[in-house]
């Protein structure tokens, strides 16, 4: 059809003068990341005028890290969320991961690297019956993972209690392969004054490769589709189910690696940990510019998002301000952000 | 309305139809919305279908398109019997629809609304060709005679008549052997229809075969080679072009008599009559006296 020069329409039309083009300025602020980088910027001058410690240099490896253990979740959850669904087990299932190899290698006395591999299997499949629950039952992900959350406690409990006859898995730091699969979970290095925990890299990474994936690859057109209207995007061929499933899945990856770093940080696992962190990964998700409804966001403003939390729970610290109001403090900047992100969004849409 | 190109349905195509349903019908429980229809899609040819509201024509190109399964009787493709479990499989077999309801990703920019599903990459890592994409998009609503300043723009923002543009461009650019249009012209202005009826000609002259689904008879017959008008999930006509006027298909579309009844009926209404402006109390517009009731139920 590229060949047919006597086309119909005037292919030269003259351009529509009602639309002006629109100035750089506005071009960007029409970006989904926006918000949390203000917000981001806000917060960090904040607490650089109120909290001496947090311009000592050395601290900025104590806040990456506490971005990071957010920011690795936050990042497939907003992929997530952009796919038009959540995952309110996200949180629990990082312990169960954790909870699984750390159990499978003390009770059957294997190489820890093998409860490691046996964790992955159990965290992708954790997510991919997430996915399958969805489609087969037809409910809301938020309904079918609220269930999940709940099984998951459950059953994070359960069987470490029958398996343990406690809470918390018993300590495995002296069992083969824990010394390598530490440094590759739990480790850090020095760069200058800063000591970067190894989550801190993977955290960039995940950030980087989600990013591209979901703005130059096929999947990424996939996922902004299937969360923008997926009858339409089922009807011109684009395979919804196969599509959210993976990112369920990428969401049991991702907390498998979570739960991973907690079990060879602190070398036993609390099967009570988790619960309440998936609200964290979805405010990171909001506050980094992805609507609750789906179709839109962005992966670098989720880890943004992160980046604002890890910043605020240390500032909050080193400023001397009483850390109860930490959560208070979150819901204010998770409205304020969602008003900022509409308010830009809308604003920089008209000009 | 143009009407210098639609005078060659003399060209003869090839006599094997690249899509042929036989006796194919839809239930949705106890609901038939599809009962019996035969229909042979020819390739360099345009098929209209025509009915009215709830006849079935959405209900019978989701079936061709992949969308829903059929229940009863058989869809052959290339003189094969198949079935479409999904509208990915229909497309492989070079099948694309422009859906009147089904049809764009509100928040997604205007190229990757054109390229879902079609995507270009490019390179090792099978990375997006944007650049490409964007500029074949270009290309391609230029040809429709719209022009979107900025293909980043969400599809969202643009008016109804553009969207389904995009739409159809899209669909004739990926359309491999058969286009279906589910109503394409509801949505658009007189200039945009015609630029529409235009390009089915132009798909029509390409080989490619089209489905033409449509309520308005005058559109159909502009560029039409053969006619099916379904009622109540069947077909009650099923005519070649030479065996129909226009006047008998706007006849045959609008149930004949009732057309009659309707123009009789209409003729009390009075047109031109002003009245004394009033305020009415909730519900008091009083329905129109209907001369006969309901049609029998089938």
């Amino acid at each position: 059809m590229t060949a047919t020069a006597t086309e119909p329409g005037r292919a030269g039309a003259a351009r529509d003068d009602r639309v002006a083009s629109r100035s750089l300025a506005a071009r960007l602020l029409s970006r989904p990341e926006v918000g949390s980088l203000i917000g981001a910027i806000v917060i960090f001058l904040l607490f650089m005028a109120v909290a001496v410690p947090f311009r000592n240099i050395a601290n900025v490896g104590t806040i990456l890290y506490g971005a990071s253990t957010i920011g690795i979740m936050a990042v497939p959850v907003a992929l997530l969320m952009i796919g038009g669904e959540f995952d309110l087990s996200a949180g629990v299932a990082a312990t169960t991961s954790g909870l699984s190899a750390s159990l499978i290698a003390w009770n059957l006395g294997l190489n820890v690297w093998v409860g490691v591999v046996l964790a992955l299997v159990v965290s992708v499949a954790v997510g991919a019956f997430n996915g399958w629950l969805l489609f087969k039952t037809g409910l809301p992900s938020f309904l079918v993972t609220l269930g999940t959350f709940f099984i998951l406690q459950g059953v994070n409990l359960g069987v470490t209690r029958l398996l343990t006859g406690n809470v918390a898995t018993a300590d495995i730091s002296d069992m083969d392969g824990f010394g390598s699969a530490q440094k590759v979970f739990g480790s850090e290095f020095a760069l200058g004054p800063v000591t970067v925990k190894i989550t801190v890299i993977y955290w960039i990474v995940l950030t980087l490769v989600a990013a591209h994936v979901l703005l130059r690859t096929r999947a990424g057109n996939w996922i902004f589709a299937v969360g923008g209207d997926a009858a339409a995007a089922r009807a011109v061929g684009v395979p919804v189910k196969a599509t959210k499933i993976g990112l369920f899945m990428a969401v049991g990856f991702c907390a498998w690696l979570s739960g991973m770093h907690l079990l060879f940080q602190f070398n036993t696992v609390q099967s009570g940990e988790g619960v309440g962190k998936e609200f964290i990964f979805i405010i990171a998700a909001v506050i980094g510019g992805c609507l609750l409804t789906g179709g839109y966001g962005s992966v670098v403003g989720a880890s943004i998002g992160a980046l604002i939390f890890g910043m605020t729970q240390l500032g909050i610290n080193y400023a001397g301000w009483n850390p109860d109001w930490f959560k208070t403090f979150l819901g204010v900047m998770l409205v304020l952000a969602t008003v900022v992100n509409v308010y830009v969004k809308m604003k920089a849409d008209r000009r | 309305m143009s009407s210098a190109t639609v005078e060659r349905h003399d060209a003869a195509p090839s006599d094997t139809p690249i899509l042929a349903l036989d006796g194919v019908g839809k239930s949705y429980g106890n609901v038939h919305a599809l009962r019996g229809v035969s229909l042979k899609v020819r390739q360099g040819e345009v098929t209209c279908v025509l009915g009215d509201n709830g006849a079935g024509k959405s209900t019978l190109i989701k079936i061709i398109s992949g969308l829903h399964e059929h229940t009863d009787g058989t869809m052959t493709l290339d003189g094969a019997e198949c079935r479409f479990p999904s509208p990915r499989a229909a497309q492989a077999s070079g099948i694309a629809t422009v859906y009147q309801d089904l049809a764009l990703a509100p928040l997604m920019s205007v190229w990757r609304n054109f390229f879902l599903g079609n995507e270009l990459r490019k390179g090792p890592f099978r990375t997006l060709d944007i650049a490409r994409m964007k500029q074949i998009c270009d290309e391609e609503l230029a040809k429709m005679g719209i022009i979107i300043p900025d293909l980043d723009r969400p599809v969202g923002g643009l008016s109804g008549g553009q969207r389904q543009c995009i739409a159809i461009a899209r669909a004739i650019y990926f359309g491999a052997r058969v286009i279906i249009l589910d109503e394409p012209t509801a949505a658009l202005g007189v200039k945009q229809s015609g630029v529409v009826l235009r390009y089915i000609v132009k798909a029509r002259d390409a080989g490619l075969g089209v489905i033409f689904i449509t309520h308005n008879p005058h559109h159909a017959h502009l560029v039409g080679n053969h006619f099916v008008i379904l009622k109540l999930g069947r077909v009650v006509l099923d005519a070649h072009r030479d065996e129909l006027t226009l006047e008998q298909l706007t006849t045959e579309m609008a149930g004949g008599e009732e057309l009659a009844e309707l123009s009789h009926e209409l003729r009390g209404v009075d047109p031109g009559k002003v009245v004394a402006p009033a305020e009415v109390e909730h519900g008091q517009v009083e329905a129109p006296a209907r001369p006969d009731e309901e049609e029998p139920s089938a």
